[in-house]
Parts: C-alpha cells; sequence; structure tokens
C-alpha cells in the first residue's frame, strides 16, 4: 500500500531521514518506535506530503505522491501536537472538515466524538482547550472519515486513562477491519496488543523492521518493552 | 478551492479588524470631501490615503495573518487538497477581504462625490493597490520562517515602496541633471506600483502641468488610452509576479 524508496531529508545539517526504505500493506498496524529526534516525525510528514523529501520516492498504492494530492483522502492523520485556528470552535472545525472532505461515498464515522463527548462542548473555542481535549479533537477528525490509513503520531500522549483507553479500543477496531496503522509512541507498553509489526528508527535511519512474533522469538521476551530494551543494549 | 477561500473569509471576518479598517476608511474620506468644499482637493487628500495606508494596512494585515494561520495551513495541508489551491486560497480570501474593505470604506465616498471616471479609476488603483500588497506580503511570509522577521521585512517593503524609492529616483535624477531623464524615468516608475498609480492618478487631475517637461512627456504616455492599458498591465503583473514566486516557494516549504 505504502512503499518508501530511499528517502532522505536534511535540516540544516541535520540528516532527519537518511536512506530509508519501507514497505507497508494493508492490515498491517506499525509502531514507529525510536529515541527523540530519529526522524519518526520526519517520516510521518514526508508520506503525507507536509515535508519534501530531498530524494527518494514515495509511493502510495503504487502511485509517486509528489505530484499527487487525492491520495490524503484515504489518510486520517493524528499529529503530535494538534494546533488549530484559534478563533474556531470544536463544532466549526469538525464542520469544516466534514465540508472539506465530503463526499458521497464516504460513510462517516462519528463514534470518537461521542464516546469522547465532544457534542456538548461544541461551542468552546480551541484556544480555550486543554492539551488532552484538543488530542480528542485530533484523534475524532483522524476517525472521521473512514480512511484506509491511519496514522497516529502519539495519539495517547496527554489523554486521560479513560480517553486513552476508549482510543485504544478503537485502533484495534478498526485494524481489524484491515486498515493500515501507523503509530508512534514512547510508552511501549500501551502498543503490546495493538502491533503486528515493529520499526526501530535511531539517527534518521531504519534500524529494523520486524513483525512482532519475529522480534518475542529472537529476543525470548513476551513483552514488548523488555524485547526493545534487550536489542537496545545489544547494539 | 471555493470553500477553502469561504473559510478564510469567514476567518478574517470574525477578526474584525478589517471591520475597523473598513470604518476607519469610511470616516477618513467623508470627513475629506466634506471638508473640501472642491471634489478635486478632496481627491488629492484619498489619493495620499490611498498611496500610503491602504498598502500599508494590506502589507501589514495579511503578513500577520498568514503567519498566524500556520496552525490552519497545516491543517489543511494533511487534508486531500492541492498545496496550489490552499495558497491560492489564502491570497483570495485575503484579496477579497481587503478589496471588499476598501470598496465599502473608500470607493462608495469617491463615487459618490466623484461619480466621473476619474473616480472609477482612482477606485480601481486603491483596489489594484490592495491586492498587489497582498501579494507582496505572501512572498515576505513564505521567505522566513520567523513571525517577527517576517512581519519586519513587510515594513521595509513598505517603507521602500512608499518612500525610499523616491528618494532613490531623486538621487538619480541630480546625478545624471545633466542627460534626458523623462524616457527613462517612465521605465523606473514601472519599477513601483505605488509611484505608477500615483502618476496615473496624478495626470487624471490635471495637476500634471506642474511636473513640467516630464509631466508632459509622462502625460503623452500615461494620458492615452494604449499607455493607460499598459500601466495597468503592469500593475497586475505586480499582483501576480510575487504570487507566482511565493507559490513556488510555498511547494517546496517544509511545514
Amino acid at each position: 500500500m505504502i512503499e518508501i524508496q530511499n528517502i532522505s531529508k536534511q535540516f540544516g545539517k541535520l540528516k532527519a531521514l537518511d536512506q530509508v526504505s519501507l514497505t507497508c500493506t494493508s492490515g498491517e498496524c506499525i509502531a514507529l518506535i525510536g529515541p527523540n529526534g530519529s526522524g519518526k516525525t520526519t517520516l510521518i510528514k514526508c508520506i503525507l506530503g507536509m515535508v519534501v523529501p530531498d530524494s527518494g520516492t514515495i509511493l502510495f498504492s503504487n502511485k509517486n505522491i509528489a505530484k499527487d494530492w487525492k491520495y490524503r483522502s484515504q489518510i486520517g492523520y493524528m499529529p503530535q501536537i494538534g494546533r488549530y485556528p484559534d478563533n474556531m470552535n470544536i463544532g466549526q472545525i469538525i464542520g469544516m472538515m466534514k465540508d472539506i472532505r465530503k463526499s458521497e461515498h464516504i460513510q462517516l464515522d462519528e463514534e470518537l466524538i461521542e464516546k469522547f463527548d465532544l457534542n456538548n462542548m461544541l461551542n468552546k473555542r480551541m484556544r480555550t482547550l486543554s492539551g488532552g481535549t484538543r488530542q480528542k479533537v485530533s484523534a475524532s477528525l483522524a476517525f472521521l472519515f473512514n480512511a484506509n490509513v491511519l496514522i497516529l503520531d502519539e495519539p495517547t500522549a496527554g489523554l486521560d486513562p479513560v480517553a486513552s483507553e476508549i482510543l485504544k479500543e478503537k485502533i484495534i477496531k478498526e485494524k481489524q477491519k484491515g486498515k493500515l496503522i501507523f503509530i508512534t509512541s514512547h510508552i511501549l507498553s500501551e502498543l503490546d496488543d495493538i502491533v503486528t509489526q515493529i520499526i526501530y528508527m535511531q539517527d534518521g535511519k531504519l534500524k529494523f523492521h520486524k513483525s512482532i512474533d519475529d522480534l518475542r522469538n529472537e529476543t525470548g521476551e513476551v513483552k514488548l518493552a523488555k524485547a526493545i530494551a534487550n536489542i537496545m543494549l545489544q547494539k | 478551492m471555493g470553500k477553502v477561500i469561504k473559510y478564510v473569509v469567514l476567518d478574517i471576518l470574525r477578526s474584525k479588524i478589517v471591520l475597523a479598517y473598513t470604518l476607519f476608511l469610511l470616516v477618513v474620506s467623508f470627513s475629506v470631501f466634506s471638508l473640501e468644499d472642491n471634489n478635486a482637493k478632496g481627491l488629492l487628500s484619498m489619493l495620499n490615503l490611498i498611496l500610503f495606508i491602504v498598502p500599508l494596512i494590506s502589507i501589514i494585515f495579511s503578513t500577520i495573518y498568514i503567519y498566524n494561520s500556520s496552525e490552519f495551513i497545516e491543517l489543511l495541508l494533511s487534508q486531500p487538497l492541492k498545496r496550489k489551491s490552499i495558497w491560492l486560497s489564502l491570497f483570495s480570501g485575503l484579496s477579497i477581504s481587503l478589496t471588499l474593505a476598501f470598496v465599502f470604506g473608500a470607493g462608495i465616498a469617491i463615487l459618490f462625490f466623484e461619480p466621473t471616471v476619474t473616480g472609477c479609476i482612482i477606485v480601481l488603483i486603491g483596489v489594484l493597490l490592495s491586492i498587489i500588497f497582498v501579494s507582496i506580503a505572501m512572498l515576505a511570509a513564505v521567505a522566513t520562517r520567523d513571525k517577527a522577521k517576517g512581519i519586519g521585512l513587510a515594513i521595509l517593503l513598505w517603507l521602500y515602496f512608499a518612500l525610499v524609492f523616491d528618494g532613490l529616483v531623486l538621487l538619480l535624477l541630480f546625478q545624471f541633471a545633466d542627460y534626458p531623464l523623462e524616457k527613462p524615468m517612465m521605465l523606473v516608475s514601472a519599477l513601483n506600483p505605488i509611484d505608477l498609480s500615483r502618476i496615473l492618478i496624478l495626470l487624471r487631475l490635471d495637476v500634471s502641468a506642474l511636473m513640467g517637461y516630464t509631466g508632459a512627456v509622462f502625460k503623452d504616455f500615461f494620458g492615452t488610452t494604449y499607455g493607460f492599458n499598459i500601466s495597468l498591465l503592469i500593475l497586475c503583473c505586480w499582483a501576480l509576479i510575487p504570487l507566482g514566486i511565493s507559490l513556488k516557494k510555498f511547494n517546496k516549504k517544509d511545514l
């Protein structure tokens, strides 16, 4: 579904991405992990076309995304820090996104809006929201259009345990529908029952891309956190 | 694209600054025309308003707006929208709001007190200047990431077009006073949209007699329909070229 071929990106002197290649097919749930500043968010932004790579190509359903933009209708994106126009309220933001992405064959998925109880605060201005509520809005928007690919950048950061659990359940539900899901997170324990593949990045390089079962067999650990720690110590 | 323009215009109207600008223009233009017994004098005062205040408000408001909507741009970029149409929507939204503000604030007063071709031309030039400085502002805003630098750059650009450029032209005139400069001056005036607008309006007001021989040469060219059309074309280029460059830069920008 998504094929990344040798992309590199440099910000000044910093090599944010260094010859990264990657293939993902639908039905996978991929955890993108690595230390801070290892290029995870840059990789995600490249897939979304927000950052233009210096070299390399990205194919989405076998089409180069460089000259395309329609492919983004198949992506639901939840940014790490959701930033929204300050003087709009939640209802207006949701209405605007529906208006922009509306088409007849899209079945809107308002489950998260209901479960997060956003309907009761539609009149709240974005500037007055807490970090957690912003995350709820971001998550609801990412899932709203029933996209085939979900890209979630630190989805549970800032969410309270109840909301976090709701979101996790939703992710598992969408995974079972055969969607391709990318998750970056630093909280490895919560990825345990969600992900099927692990991508580990460091200093802009892709260190490994393995299925979680392989990883468990190799390290002999059942818990993802321990398995990763095991690998990091070996290097 | 139309939908994004709609949200940009709504957002601008919600900020109320454009509303204040419209009221300011309205108050100034009506008081200028009621204070002067002669409408031509009133038009001259309006001229200064159009040549200085309109570009200043246009460029600063647009630059600040672009920086403040970086969140909005980011949000739109992750949606199935072309970068080009996002940028052009911002441009159209800003141009539409500022043009409406100018037409309601100053245009109506001008056409009310001076319902002639000259009045129409002055309104047209005010609208063109608003759009030109939106376009220059978009270039300033895309050129640098830092908000303070970007706004500083916008103010410098306005100072350059409104004041510094004339100083440079004077310097040039004095340095080369021994040579016939009338024709080159016409070319030089094309390098500054404010100057070009000033010449176009002054020639309509028949005060060009005060400008001596240069005025006569100007009148020979800009006074004709052909010259007038060429100047309008140049003004349109001033709106389109900075926009084109900014669009190119925006297409490659990382967000």
